[in-house]
C-alpha cells in the first residue's frame, strides 16, 4: 500500500494544570509568564498514532502543522525528535486574538497550501482551553470528515481507515473514507519518547527567524543540511480574507474576565487530633447528614 | 424566527437529562428575551418524543426521525442543524456539552460563522456597549466559563454572528418540569430535505455502550480525592470512607490524570457536577474548575495538609493532616456510633 500523507495539529500550550505557588500573584491571580510550555498533551496521542502508520505503512510521511508565536517551533522540534519528518509553523501578528474558528479557518488555509493529504490527526483538545473545537472546525472548512475522540487506528486499507472511539459511556468503531480527519483523546498511547539518533539529527533544525538569532557556527549547515529548516509561514504565505483572521475574525469576543480571588468562609477548623474527628462524626451523625 | 433553539440528544428513545436542563434553562432565557423556545430533536425510531420534551416548556418541537440517523454521526445531524438554523435564524442555540455535542456544535458553529463557546457553567442575558465602535448590543447571551486551567472565570459573547451557540455540562443545570401539557407546536421535518446520501460516508461498525455503573451525580454524600491522595493505593482509604458512610467516590482531574481514579469519578467542569448533602474533599486543592463540579454541595469538609488549600475557603469544616491517619479515625468513630 502507498505512503499517507498525514498532518498532525499540534498546540504549544502553558503548563495550566501545575500551577504551583509561584505561579501565584500576591494579589492571587496566576502569573501566566512563569509557567512552563509544553506540547500539548492529547497532540502528543495524536503525533503517536500518525507515527504507528507510518511504522505499518512504508512512505508514510508526517508533518506537524502548528500555529502561534516564535518559540512555539520548540513543538515542532520535539515532534522531529520523536519521528516526524517535518513541520511548519504559522506565525504571524495577523493570527492574535483568534478564537476557535478564526485559529481554525487560518489552519485550513495553511492545509490547503500544503497539497494533497490523506488524513489530519489533532488531539482531541488543548489544556489552556478544553474546548475540543478547532479538529471539527477544521475539518468543516476543509469539506472532510471528522472521528473524534479517536483512541487506536485499527485498519487503513484501499482508502478508508477503521478506528475506535473512546466516549464517556463506551467504545465505538467506526469506518470512514479518506481524506479525513481524526481527534484524539488521552486514552490512546502515550508518544514514544524521543529517539537519541532523531534528537542529534534535528537539535539544530531552526526556523528562519530562529536563525537569525543563532549562532554564526551553525549557518553553513542549512545549506547542506534542508531537513534542518523549520518551514515558517506568515499570513502571506497562504491566501485569506482579512476579516476572517486574528480577533476580527473571531465571532467570540471576551467581554470581561475575572481573576478567581479566593474568599474565605467561615470555616471550623480542626486538627487530626482524635477529640475534633470524634466531634466533627457527632455532629453530622446527630444532623443526620451521615448514618 | 430569532428564538433560541436546544438541539436534543436521544438515546434508546429517551431524552437525555443533559437536553431537559438545557431546554429549563432555554425557557428561563426565553421568557427573558420574551421569545419562542424551540427543540430540535433528530434520531430513528422517535415515535411520541416530543412528549418528553414538551413539560419543560418547548413552544415548538421540530423532529426529524429516519432510521439512518440514529446512532448518531456527524455529518446527517450536523446538515439537519446547519439548513435548519439558516431557515430559523435562531438567535442561541444550546447543546450538551457531550460527546455527540462536543463533536457537532464546532462543526455547525464553523459552517454558519456562528461563535460557539465550549463547557459553559452559567448563561445569563445582558446588554453589552462596544466602545470603540460606537455600538451598543442589547440582549446578548453571556456565556459564563472557567479558562486558563480555572484561574480565571471569562465572560464570552458574540456580538455579531448568530446563532450565538453554546454547550454546556450535564448537571450544571436544574431540570424542571413547567407543564406536563404545556402548549407546543409539533413540526416534523422532511428527512430528504436536509440530509444527502454523501452524508453517510461514515458508518458505524460496532457499538459497546456500558450503562454508567456508578451513580456520583446520585448520590448524597461523596468521598473525593485529589493529587494530594498521593497514589491509588491511597484512594483505597476513600473507597473504605465511602463504603461505611454509604457514598460514592468521586476524583478532580488532577487525580484521574495522575491515574489515581478513572475518568468517569472526574468531578468538575470538565467532569460531572454534583449537589450533595455532604462532600468530603480528599487532598484537593480546588482549582476553579473543580469547585465548579461541587461548590453547590450542602457542607463541605476539606481534608488537606496544606491549611491554605483553595478549596479551604469553601468548605465547612477544614481538617488540617494527612488523610491516612484522619480517614481511619473517621471510620472508627462512625463505626461505633452508629446501630
Amino acid at each position: 500500500m502507498k505512503g499517507l500523507k498525514i498532518i498532525v495539529l499540534a498546540k504549544q500550550v502553558p503548563d495550566t494544570r501545575n500551577v504551583g505557588k509561584d505561579a501565584m500573584k500576591a494579589d492571587g491571580t496566576v502569573n501566566r509568564a512563569v509557567l512552563p510550555a509544553i506540547f500539548n498533551p492529547e497532540d502528543l496521542n495524536a503525533l503517536e498514532l500518525a507515527l504507528r502508520v507510518k511504522d505499518q505503512i512504508p512512505g508514510t510521511s508526517v508533518t506537524i502543522l502548528t500555529m502561534g508565536p516564535g518559540r512555539a517551533a520548540e513543538i515542532i522540534r520535539e515532534g522531529l525528535y520523536r519521528g516526524a519528518d517535518g513541520g511548519i509553523l504559522l506565525t504571524d501578528r495577523a493570527f492574535a486574538g483568534s478564537d476557535t474558528l478564526a485559529t481554525s479557518y487560518a489552519l485550513s488555509q495553511t492545509i490547503k497550501e500544503m497539497g494533497k493529504f490523506d488524513l489530519i490527526i489533532a488531539g482531541r483538545q488543548a489544556i489552556d482551553g478544553d474546548t475540543a473545537q478547532v479538529g471539527p472546525q477544521v475539518a468543516e472548512k476543509l469539506g472532510i470528515n471528522q472521528v473524534t475522540y479517536v483512541e487506536e487506528i485499527l485498519q487503513i486499507e484501499k482508502g478508508s481507515i477503521k478506528a475506535r472511539r473512546r466516549l464517556d459511556n463506551g467504545v465505538e468503531t467506526v469506518k470512514a473514507p479518506l481524506p479525513l480527519l481524526l481527534t484524539v483523546n488521552s486514552s490512546a498511547p502515550d508518544c514514544r519518547s524521543r529517539n537519541a539518533k532523531l534528537l542529534m539529527k534535528y537539535k539544530h533544525a531552526r526556523t528562519v527567524t530562529e536563525r537569525q538569532d543563532a549562532a554564526e557556527d551553525y549557518l553553513f549547515l542549512y545549506d547542506s543540511r534542508p531537513f534542518l529548516n523549520i518551514q515558517e509561514m506568515t499570513v502571506n504565505e497562504i491566501q485569506s480574507v482579512p476579516d476572517q483572521l486574528g480577533l476580527t475574525g473571531s465571532p467570540t469576543k471576551v467581554k470581561r474576565i475575572e481573576n478567581v480571588i479566593l474568599q474565605a468562609k467561615d470555616a471550623k477548623r480542626l486538627t487530626a487530633a482524635d477529640e475534633g474527628i470524634n466531634d466533627l462524626m457527632k455532629e453530622l451523625i446527630d444532623s443526620h447528614v451521615i448514618g | 424566527m430569532n428564538n433560541l433553539f436546544v438541539y436534543c440528544e436521544v438515546e434508546d428513545g429517551v431524552v437525555a437529562d443533559v437536553s431537559l436542563e438545557l431546554l429549563t434553562k432555554g425557557r428561563t432565557l426565553a421568557n427573558e428575551l420574551k421569545c419562542l423556545l424551540e427543540a430540535v430533536v433528530i434520531g430513528a425510531g422517535l415515535k411520541d418524543i416530543e412528549k418528553q420534551v414538551i413539560p419543560y416548556g418547548a413552544d415548538v418541537v421540530h423532529i426529524i426521525d429516519d432510521p439512518r440517523l440514529a446512532p448518531y454521526t456527524t455529518a446527517p445531524h450536523a446538515s439537519v442543524l446547519i439548513k435548519l438554523f439558516q431557515e430559523e435564524k435562531p438567535q442561541i442555540a444550546l447543546m450538551g456539552a457531550t460527546p455527540i455535542g462536543r463533536d457537532l456544535g464546532p462543526r455547525v458553529s464553523s459552517a454558519l460563522h456562528s461563535g460557539l463557546t465550549a463547557d459553559c457553567t452559567s448563561l445569563e442575558i445582558g446588554d453589552h456597549e462596544d466602545k470603540k465602535a460606537g455600538k451598543t448590543y442589547k440582549n446578548l447571551l453571556y456565556q459564563i466559563r472557567p479558562a486558563f486551567g480555572g484561574n480565571i472565570i471569562a465572560w464570552i459573547i458574540n456580538p455579531d454572528c448568530r446563532p450565538q451557540m453554546a454547550t454546556v455540562r450535564e448537571g450544571v443545570m436544574r431540570k424542571l418540569v413547567i407543564n406536563e401539557n404545556y402548549p407546543s407546536k409539533v413540526n416534523h421535518l422532511e428527512v430528504a430535505k436536509y440530509v444527502s446520501e454523501t452524508d453517510f460516508a461514515v458508518q458505524i461498525i460496532e457499538r459497546h455502550l456500558e450503562k454508567r455503573k456508578i451513580n456520583i451525580k446520585g448520590a448524597s454524600i461523596v468521598v473525593s480525592g485529589g493529587y494530594g491522595v498521593g497514589s491509588k493505593e491511597n484512594f483505597k482509604l476513600l473507597y473504605e470512607l465511602a463504603d461505611v458512610l454509604g457514598a460514592e467516590v468521586g476524583a478532580s482531574r488532577a487525580a484521574v490524570d495522575a491515574g489515581y481514579a478513572d475518568h468517569e469519578r472526574q468531578i468538575g467542569q470538565t467532569g460531572i457536577t454534583v449537589r450533595p448533602k455532604l462532600y468530603i474533599a480528599c487532598g484537593i486543592s480546588g482549582q476553579v474548575q473543580h469547585r465548579a463540579g461541587m461548590e453547590e454541595s450542602a457542607q463541605i469538609i476539606s481534608i488537606n495538609t496544606d491549611p491554605d488549600a483553595p478549596i479551604n475557603s469553601l468548605a465547612d469544616y477544614v481538617i488540617t493532616g494527612d488523610i491516612s491517619e484522619i480517614i481511619p479515625k473517621m471510620i472508627k468513630y462512625y463505626k461505633q456510633n452508629t446501630k
